[in-house]
């Protein structure tokens, strides 16, 4: 494999094969051990988890249209969103920025030719795609309507009937789609400890990639603890094994403890790379040397770490012991700190920066703007007398909402627009880019500040109905959800046009200066024909743009004029 | 192949092995297996209150005897003795914080369980 | 997961290259092992990495397998906390001396396990072999002792909480629960009792809740009967790429993962044992 020798084409700058042309045919990606691959098949499989997640969030919106009965019932009301939460939590968001973009991006982008198992990548691949046909099979077998967080007795010992099946095959399937994440955890850990070539230090690794490493460090130690609270929930569904379950003698709140162990820890395997992507995409659009390079690599680490100590905050109202709630709470502020470095280190890394508005610095700057409101509406949840009131309101669904989706999804879209010429070998039409992005802001502020608006009034969670002078603000939110299902429309379609219709991509259309613009659009089966050699990877100096190729090119020794590294 | 235990420039020459000598191999047996007897003949011997703590600090020794030979900790690399430790300090951080919110919910479980019926009746 | 595991340790073979033929040679040409080894993975620059990386990843995992067991451990600590009479209840239908036969076999089979690692190493082809099956039968052996502990608790009733239904003795006035109860209500010892003895349970009725003792007991030995199912599957893989004489000095890599993994099986095994059977 890619030993392929080309003494005919030595004289060629560019390899004539990369790794969507070396071979074809079904088995070719099925059974593929290349990381670029199992990324893109990741690519499509997560963005086909995200339109599915959304056609449920849609459905619920406009069920919420008025106070009565808009579109369904409100059984299949209550299985539509606990569908929308568990499809996007654990089929979209938990992979989409890692096992995609990151299964692509990582080993280029650290000068690797692979993952270090690529064995183990495919498994975790098909793992996933296990987990999601039990998820599939649960929709089936009679839905479930628990919430995504499968709360114990509901989920335990309420539930019968039709829907017990559906509960046991939904769990299992997270169960499934746990493993799957822990191994590309594993995988990428190994990955940067091992393969970094020679001059690859750690400070000289892109910031995506410390975001990357945190974020596999939680997947490790927090997703087994998922799995076991998800066996113990199936156990205690088919043998009665009275851990949680309350008429055996069980405890339900400790179903709360186990299953935040994971889950808030996960709330930064999910927002912990669309950290790391938009510390690359104002790097490289600001052409600015990233500020407090140190501080936000540290700052990921310390995210990963303090993210175990506060889970205890989704439980101020469950009858958790006043003691726990204290300290939980005061643990929570903690993780603000990291958090609010990286947005500074992002501010000041603009500040007279020649900025470039990009498509992918659009997603940028809305990340930063959406990403902010969503952090300090956190800081009232997490305080405690506030949270007594605004706990499973709308505000809550507000909050989450700015931080997973105007966080993560934005820069899930803002990492595809920028690797989109790497991955596909095309560029995609900046007009319609924009104009998506833009139906992406609007829609999505306009669906969800409303709910700040409902949440603080006192509008709970999860409800069918709603008292009617709550109903402005459901038709603003529900309207904005129609805009933003659209701006993600345009935006993948834009995508996709670009296949057909884009310009063939240089090496590196954005000036980027990690390693993986330094290989050819797209790479080469091996990444790299020599291994590279690794300099600063925010040294905007190292290239410079040629209009005649349109694309940025090394620029030579001679002409830099000094260390931009010392910014 | 020699029987070497330390980095040495040796032990380059000859791969990256360091296989574990016998006498030692059996060494750390022979200790687990004693420990196990112990454990078992103080196991009512001792007074209550130090019960587990015994039995814990027992099962530690033999953790660890297993952990640095049977394991190779002693000749690993530094990252991976302390990546696999991190995992006991999380396990801790997982037992000490629930437990410090236990007990708040047991009398309104036991007055659940009075006024709902067992699922298996218990046959006196 | 113990696919996952097979995964790991085998997942640098390389590909499109046969896998035997070839005997390992204590010196190689090349001390970096730059040479074509035939398990060289090609995206490793040496054998010593993709040794590295092996090693690395599987010491990860031991950590995502303790960390899976934690919930039990957290579920033991706090029913024994709140509620030490089930704990207290239950302990004694546990037989301590079968739990302590099986702690010393799973022992033995470290032992010869980490044998086995050393014979890889120094390219003993034959005593590796000879190691790597009698870690697989010492294991089997555990799974029989289990075997016959789990069907002695079915039939007493003794079963998870929601199956919970103790087959309990007549109560005899006069006769209630006097010394420690493992003398005669554990299985495994018949002598001076009556053969109907065994059928039942004698002493004090179980406590509210009792169950959640054989749940937690159930859940922890059970997970842990199922690694060593997955051990077993491993070791022979093992064994049967030793006998085609896969492993030497420069590439052991796979019986070090599985080793360090049945190491930990044996970890976990030596705190459930003092918490499970030796509660007092
Ligand atoms: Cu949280």
């Amino acid at each position: 494999m890619a030993t392929v020798a080309e003494p005919m084409l030595a004289h060629k700058h560019e390899p004539e094969e990369n790794y969507l042309t070396c071979s074809s045919g079904f088995l070719s990606w099925a059974m593929t051990l290349d990381h670029k691959r199992i990324g893109v098949m990741y690519l499509f499989a997560v963005t086909a988890s995200m339109l599915l997640g959304g056609v449920f969030a849609l459905l619920v919106r406009i069920e919420l249209l008025t106070p009565d009965k808009t579109l369904m019932d409100h059984n299949t009301y209550n299985h539509m969103f606990t569908l929308h939460g568990a499809v996007m939590v654990f089929l979209f968001i938990i992979p989409s920025i890692p096992a995609a973009l990151g299964n692509f991006i990582l080993p280029v982008m650290l000068g690797a030719k692979d993952v270090a198992f690529p064995r183990l990548n495919l498994a975790s691949f098909y793992l996933w795609v296990a987990g999601a046909i039990f998820f599939l099979m649960a929709i089936a077998m009679g839905s479930l309507d628990t919430g995504w967080t499968f709360y114990t007795p509901y989920s335990s010992s309420v539930i019968s009937g039709s829907q017990a099946g559906g509960i046991v095959a939904a769990v299992f399937g997270a169960f499934i789609l746990g493993f799957s994440s822990i191994f590309t955890g594993l995988n990428f850990i190994v990955t940067v400890h091992t393969l970094r070539p020679p001059g690859m230090t750690w400070f000289r690794m892109p910031l995506f990639l410390w975001a990357l490493y945190a974020t596999s460090v939680i997947q490790l130690l927090a997703t087994p603890v998922l799995g076991i609270t998800l066996l113990l929930l199936i156990l205690e569904r088919t043998l009665g094994i009275g851990v949680f379950d309350p008429a055996l003698g069980g405890d339900p709140v400790l179903f709360q403890h186990f299953f935040w162990f994971y889950s808030h820890p996960a709330v930064y395997i999910m927002i912990l790379p669309a950290m790391g992507i938009i510390s690359e995409l104002i790097a490289t659009f600001s052409r600015r040397h990233i500020f407090g390079y140190r501080f936000i690599a540290y700052s990921s680490i310390a995210i990963a770490l303090l993210g175990f100590l506060v889970w205890g905050h989704h439980m101020f109202t469950s009858g958790q012991s006043p003691l726990a709630t204290v300290i939980f709470s005061a643990l929570t502020f903690t993780v603000s700190i990291p958090s609010a470095i990286k947005v500074f280190n992002w501010l000041a890394t603009m500040y007279k920066g020649s900025i470039s508005l990009a498509t992918p610095m659009l997603y940028a700057q809305s990340f930063i703007f959406l990403f902010t409101i969503g952090g300090l509406t956190g800081l009232f949840l997490g305080t405690l007398a506030v949270d007594i009131h605004l706990h499973d309101t709308y505000f809550v669904v507000a909050h989450f909402h700015y931080v997973m989706m105007g966080g993560t999804l934005i820069a899930f879209l803002g990492g595809m627009y920028y690797w989109w010429p790497k991955i596909t070998g095309k560029m995609y039409n900046e007009l319609w880019g924009a104009i998506g992005c833009l139906m992406v802001f609007v829609g999505f502020n306009l669906t969800f500040f409303p709910q700040f608006m409902l949440g603080s009034q006192g509008m709970p969670r999860r409800y069918y109905t709603y008292l009617p002078h709550f109903q402005g603000y459901h038709v603003i939110s529900t309207i904005g959800a129609l805009v933003l299902g659209t701006g993600i429309g345009v935006a993948l379609a834009t995508l996709l046009w670009s296949l057909w219709t884009g310009r063939k991509a240089p090496a590196n259309p954005w000036g980027g200066v990690t390693l993986e613009w330094t290989c050819s659009s797209p790479p080469p089966l091996a990444n790299f024909e020599k291994t590279p050699t690794v300099g600063d990877p925010y040294d905007m100096e190292q290239v410079k743009w040629d209009a005649k190729t349109e694309s940025w090119i090394p620029r030579p020794v001679s002409e830099r004029t000094g260390n931009s590294a010392s910014h | 192949m020699s029987e070497h235990s330390s980095h040495s420039a040796a032990s380059h020459e000859h791969g990256f092995a360091h296989p574990m000598p016998v006498p030692m191999l059996l060494a750390v047996f022979a200790s687990l297996i004693f420990f196990t007897i112990l454990t078992v003949v103080l196991n009512g011997a001792v007074p209550d209150f130090l019960e587990l703590p015994v039995a814990m600090l027992i099962a530690t020794i033999k953790a660890l005897l297993v952990m640095l030979f049977f394991m190779h900790m002693v000749h690993d690399k530094l990252f991976n003795v302390f990546a696999f430790l991190s995992s006991v300090i999380f396990l801790g951080l997982f037992i000490i914080s629930t437990l410090v919110d236990t007990g708040v919910n047991q009398p309104a479980i036991k007055e659940y369980r009075l006024t709902t019926p067992l699922v298996a009746p218990v046959q006196k | 997961m113990s696919t996952a595991t097979a995964d790991l340790a085998g997942g640098h073979a390389a590909d499109g290259h046969g896998a035997h033929g070839h005997s390992a040679d204590g010196h190689g040409a090349d001390p970096h092992g730059h040479a074509h080894h035939p398990f060289h993975a090609h995206h490793f620059d040496s054998l010593e990495q993709q040794f590295d990386s092996g090693k690395l990843g599987t010491w990860l995992f031991l950590v995502t397998e303790i960390l899976f067991f934690s919930g039990l451990f957290v579920a033991y600590v706090i029913y024994r906390t709140t509620h030490p009479e089930i704990f207290e209840w239950g302990h004694v239908h546990l037989n301590k001396y079968l739990g302590a036969i099986n702690t010393a076999v799973l022992i033995f089979s470290s032992l010869t396990m980490a044998w086995a690692v050393r014979a890889a190493q120094l390219g003993q082809k034959k005593l590796l072999v000879t190691m790597l099956w009698i870690t697989f039968a010492c294991a089997g052996a555990f799974l029989v002792v289990k075997y016959f502990e789990y069907s002695h608790k079915f039939h007493l009733g003794l079963l998870p909480a929601g199956m919970f239904n103790p087959v309990m003795a007549e109560p005899v006035a006069g006769h209630d629960a006097t010394g420690h109860g493992d003398a005669h209500a554990a299985g495994g010892h018949a002598t001076g009792h009556a053969a109907d003895s065994h059928d039942v349970i004698h002493g004090p009725p179980p406590p509210p809740g009792a169950g959640i003792f054989f749940s937690i007991y159930y859940a922890m030995t059970g997970l842990h009967a199922i690694h060593i199912l997955g051990g077993m599957a491993l070791i022979a893989w093992l064994a049967v790429r030793a006998s085609k004489g896969h492993f030497g000095p420069t590439y052991f890599g796979p019986v070090d993962y599985v080793g360090l993994y049945w190491h930990l099986v044996d970890l976990i095994w030596i705190y459930l044992f003092p918490l499970l059977y030796l509660i007092h």
